[in-house]
């Protein structure tokens, strides 16, 4: 039997935030860690989590899983449970609306504040704007992030400066419209993460880098801007 | 843009820029008084080297990249750690009491180093 221990907290009724355990079988099964959740809630039902697409595209199950986040949906339990001991918790330092789900609004902040859309004030072509095969491969490994806010969630600069530290994610998103050839506002962009907040909070901690479920590698991206900035003003 | 205006350069880049190079200056200072302690040293020895004026430029740089260093990093700590957001009011009392404090004290170590440099 596993042993499944789930962070329960409702705000409305509880004084403070408890575990609850459940004993799992897996009948010899490498589920998922989200499976594991959905057969929990169907004993359950008051268990409540966010997933939609349950395959690692959507990024509304990022969870704390054995001290880890991650996306349940594609977490094997052979990767994560040790001890027999299955433990989950919502992501780090948001606020929790529901045991698992956190309120995303600190997050989603950051990244309306790095404008994550394409700026090009000059005439639209009739058809589209080109770019070249090289220029396109600039945003491999950007253009991938599905904001699940794992990495964020994770680094120790964001838990104490949400509000003013825009974090992995939006510096991911930061950095992938300023390599963007089609963008011209690079200037304008850069003028507005030059200051002791919002990009130099990193300290290369690489939490993000850790945990990111898509592999990318927020810390590198982070670097590439410094650099701009770098270039810009010296 | 988050606005600042304890930080010591205003903006993060050359705050960022200032705490490597005046780390790279400790650095080279550091190992410089280690190798001339290295050799073993008398009063009359310490007191020669310090009468080179190179000696005592060099030793002022480095003082004053320690009160640049060191604001720059107590003032991410602290800024960090007592806010608002963590602790209500009293994480601004706390910080801007501290922020106060501390630059007081690297203040004086740079009038005091200076007047140790060159007053005697
Ligand atoms: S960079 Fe990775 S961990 Fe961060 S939000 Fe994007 S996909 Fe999630
Ligand atoms: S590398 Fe930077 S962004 Fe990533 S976890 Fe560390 S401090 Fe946070
Ligand atoms: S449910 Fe969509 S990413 Fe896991």
């Amino acid at each position: 039997m596993l042993q499944v221990s789930i962070y329960r907290y409702n705000p409305e009724t509880d004084a403070k935030p408890r575990m609850q355990d459940f004993q799992f079988d897996t009948q010899g099964k490498d589920l998922m860690v989200l499976d594991v959740l959905e057969q929990i809630k169907a004993q359950d039902t008051t268990v409540t989590f966010r997933r939609s697409c349950r395959e690692g595209v959507c990024g509304s199950d990022g969870l704390n899983i054995n001290g880890k986040n991650g996306l349940a949906c594609i977490t094997p339990l052979s990767e994560v449970v040790k001890n027999n001991k299955l433990v989950i918790r919502p992501l780090p330092g948001l606020p929790v609306i529901r045991d698992l789900i956190v309120d995303m609004s600190q997050f989603y902040a950051q990244y309306e504040k790095i404008q994550p859309y394409l700026i090009n004030n000059t005439p639209a072509p009739a058809i589209e704007r080109l770019q070249s095969p090289e220029d396109r491969a600039k945003l491999d490994g950007l253009y991938e992030c599905i904001l699940c806010a794992c990495c964020s969630t994770s680094c120790p600069s964001f838990w104490w400066n949400p509000d003013r530290f825009i974090g992995p994610a939006g510096l991911l998103q930061a950095y992938r419209f300023l390599a963007d050839s089609r963008d011209t506002a690079t200037d304008d962009r850069l003028s507005r993460l030059d200051d002791p907040f919002s990009v130099f909070r990193c300290h290369g901690i690489q939490n993000c880098v850790n945990v990111c479920p898509k592999g990318l590698n927020p810390t590198r991206a982070i670097g590439h801007i410094r650099n701009m900035l770098l270039t810009r003003a010296t | 843009m988050v606005t600042s205006v304890t930080s010591f350069g205003r903006s993060g880049l050359s705050d960022w820029l200032l705490q490597r190079v005046s780390g790279v200056i400790l650095l080279a200072y550091f190992l410089f008084i280690l190798a001339a302690v290295a050799g073993g040293v008398d009063y009359a020895s310490w007191r020669a080297l310090f009468d080179q004026v190179w000696v005592k430029v060099f030793s002022l740089m480095a003082l004053l990249s320690l009160a640049a260093h060191a604001w720059i990093g107590l003032w991410s700590v602290l800024t960090d750690y007592l806010t608002e957001r963590l602790m209500g009011t009293t994480g601004n009392v706390l910080r801007i009491s501290l922020q106060l404090l501390i630059s007081l004290a690297l203040f004086i170590y740079v009038v005091w180093g200076v007047q140790i440099l060159w007053g005697y």
